[in-house]
């Protein structure tokens, strides 16, 4: 089976997402960043622009908790933090 | 000593952190070891292979204890460009140097090793802050509890959160920081040791330039383990977001290349994975220590980041760290300059000389990613091209064009600035 897509391949990982997001973007901040470099950086397509909402979708869910969008963030504003205890990715293969 | 109080909190179960709770257990000193995964090894990622030195220091058992993967007895260099490649095979069949392994199954059984020793192992502890009293740290805070000690110390990885709260690390600097994507991919011990040219149990390391990452700061890799092939790469934070390209496009490509393809061909993908690497060097490296703590590790950005090599400096450091606390602890001192020891014996090291060495490398590969790593890189395959090629002109004609085309392509002001570079390059590296 050859998976292309984020999506497709992170149903490889184990994981078990908390309820509440621990990655929390500048709302105001992103709706004016210019070059939105978390949407490129991010290794689990975790960011989304919507322009109907004009928002940062962020399904955090996803996360692989590298913490690459932190280290870009083109305002330095987004607030990020490890899922708390018990929760978010256990590789078996790393 | 009262119940939330011990000599040393380490936080972080990864090779540095272990490396210096296995040396504190060894002297009978109380150690506790504080992992956010729900085992060691859980949230960690990398190639790769660890090396004999210093883990026989301080695993003395590990070759025939420690889940190996394979032995490196080959080392594979790929210059690529969009459809060809020139590989450099290194073979040494008596080479007992570097070994694979799997991250879950390394980590988890180094810590189980350090509780036999006597350490006390926290895992599915996440550590928010560290308690400062006065300027001093004095111990730790979690989602629940506080614990507190004598030294603490910082092995939280790359993106330490801790190490920045006190002070010893700034932001990260996206031109200091690569991220790493890897796919593990499932394939019978016979196909990989067939594929690979391999003898039973050996493994094969090959480290890839050039496309899909042509003039992007990055290096792909391929691993081979017993039964399946890690093969990934790391791309800077600022190259992403300067060309607009993810990690996981690059990887497809990566994948896809005519040479690299039939490697992993008819494989299945087990794990899809990413994590951060410190490429800063030396010039990032912070002051190692304060009241009451020190840093090691990625959390201390101490990597290679010209061979990337990680884990022999992260597990050194752990064990000099460790060593500068057992004496604080016994001269009940642990003061900034009391654990100023650890730094000075880490610049000791060959590792941090080795450091010192290569600290312009990658920043001059950097600047001039367009020359290193992608036109030579395409020149290089052109070259050869060229030169396995028969028809019907002439090779003496064939190499006189080829020498037009390269002035042509790259002036002879390009020329000798790259002569000038590679020089630069050279000198830095034997000064
Ligand atoms: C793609 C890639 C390939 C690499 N290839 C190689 C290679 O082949 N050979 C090599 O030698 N090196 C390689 N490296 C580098 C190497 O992996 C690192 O240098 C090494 O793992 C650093 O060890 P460490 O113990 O300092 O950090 P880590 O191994 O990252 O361990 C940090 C630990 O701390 C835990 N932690 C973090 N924060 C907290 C907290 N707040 N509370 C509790 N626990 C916490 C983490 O869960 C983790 O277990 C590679 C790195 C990458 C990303
Ligand atoms: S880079 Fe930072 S500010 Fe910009 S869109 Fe992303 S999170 Fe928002
Ligand atoms: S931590 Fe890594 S995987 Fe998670 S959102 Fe940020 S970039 Fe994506």
């Amino acid at each position: 089976m050859e998976y292309k897509n984020t999506d497709e391949k992170l149903q490889t990982v184990k994981s078990s997402p908390d309820v509440v997001s621990h990655l929390v973007p500048n709302k105001e901040d992103c709706r004016t960043c210019e070059n939105k470099s978390c949407q490129y950086v991010c290794p689990a397509g975790v960011y989304e622009w919507t322009d109907w909402d004009d928002r940062m979708l962020v399904k955090f869910e996803n996360c692989l908790e590298c913490g690459a969008c932190r280290v870009a963030c083109d305002k330095q504003s987004l607030v990020w933090k490890y899922p708390k205890a018990g929760y978010g990715i256990t590789y078996k293969q790393g | 000593m009262t119940a939330n109080k011990t000599d040393v909190i380490i936080v972080g179960a990864g090779v540095a952190g272990v490396a210096a709770g296995i040396t504190l257990a060894r002297a009978g000193k109380q150690v506790v070891i504080v992992e956010r995964g729900s085992y060691a090894g859980a949230k960690n990622m990398f190639g790769g292979a660890i090396y004999d030195y210093p883990t026989k220091d301080i695993y003395p058992e590990f070759k025939e204890k420690a889940p190996i993967e394979r032995v490196n007895k080959t080392h594979r260099y790929m210059i690529t460009d969009d459809e060809t490649a020139v590989t450099v095979s290194y073979n040494n069949e008596k080479s007992q140097t570097s070994y694979t392994v799997i991250r879950a199954k390394w980590d988890k059984w180094c810590v189980e090793r350090a509780v036999e020793l006597g350490a006390y192992y926290s895992p599915m502890t996440v550590v928010r802050e560290l308690i400062v009293n006065d300027g001093k740290v004095v111990g730790i805070k979690t989602d629940e509890e506080e614990f507190f000690a004598d030294i603490v110390i910082l092995a939280d990885g790359v993106n330490s959160t801790l190490a920045k709260q006190i002070g010893l690390r700034e932001n990260l600097k996206d031109s200091e920081i690569a991220v790493g994507v890897k796919e593990v991919i499932s394939l019978p011990k016979e196909i990989i040791e067939e594929r690979f040219n391999l003898t039973d149990g050996s493994g094969c390391v090959t480290e890839i330039v050039g496309a899909p990452m042509k003039g992007i700061t990055g290096l792909g890799f391929i691993y081979t383990n017993k039964n399946s092939v890690s093969i990934g790469l790391g791309v800077n934070i600022d190259e992403l977001k300067k060309h607009k390209l993810t990690p996981n496009d690059l990887l497809n490509q990566l994948k896809e290349h005519p040479s690299i393809a039939p490697l992993i061909k008819g494989g299945e993908l087990l794990e899809y994975s990413a994590h951060l690497i410190p490429e800063g060097g030396f010039n990032s490296i912070p002051k190692l220590y304060g009241d009451g703590v020190m840093v090691v590790g990625d959390a201390a950005m101490l990597v290679d980041n010209v061979h990337w090599e990680g884990t022999n400096i992260a597990m050194m450091s752990g064990m000099l760290a460790a060593q500068t606390a057992i004496e604080a602890l016994e001269k009940n001192d642990f003061s900034a300059k009391m654990l100023s020891l650890y730094e000075k014996k880490f610049k000791e090291t060959s590792f941090y000389k080795d450091m010192k060495t290569y600290k312009d490398v990658v920043k001059i590969v950097h600047d001039n990613s367009y020359s290193f790593l992608s036109f030579y890189p395409q020149k290089i395959n052109e070259f050869f091209e060229m030169f396995t090629e028969s028809g019907y002109i002439p090779k003496k004609s064939l190499y006189k064009r080829f020498i037009k085309n390269f002035v042509k392509k790259r002036n002879i002001k390009g020329l000798i600035k790259d002569v000038i570079n590679f020089a630069k390059l050279f000198i830095g590296v034997l000064k």
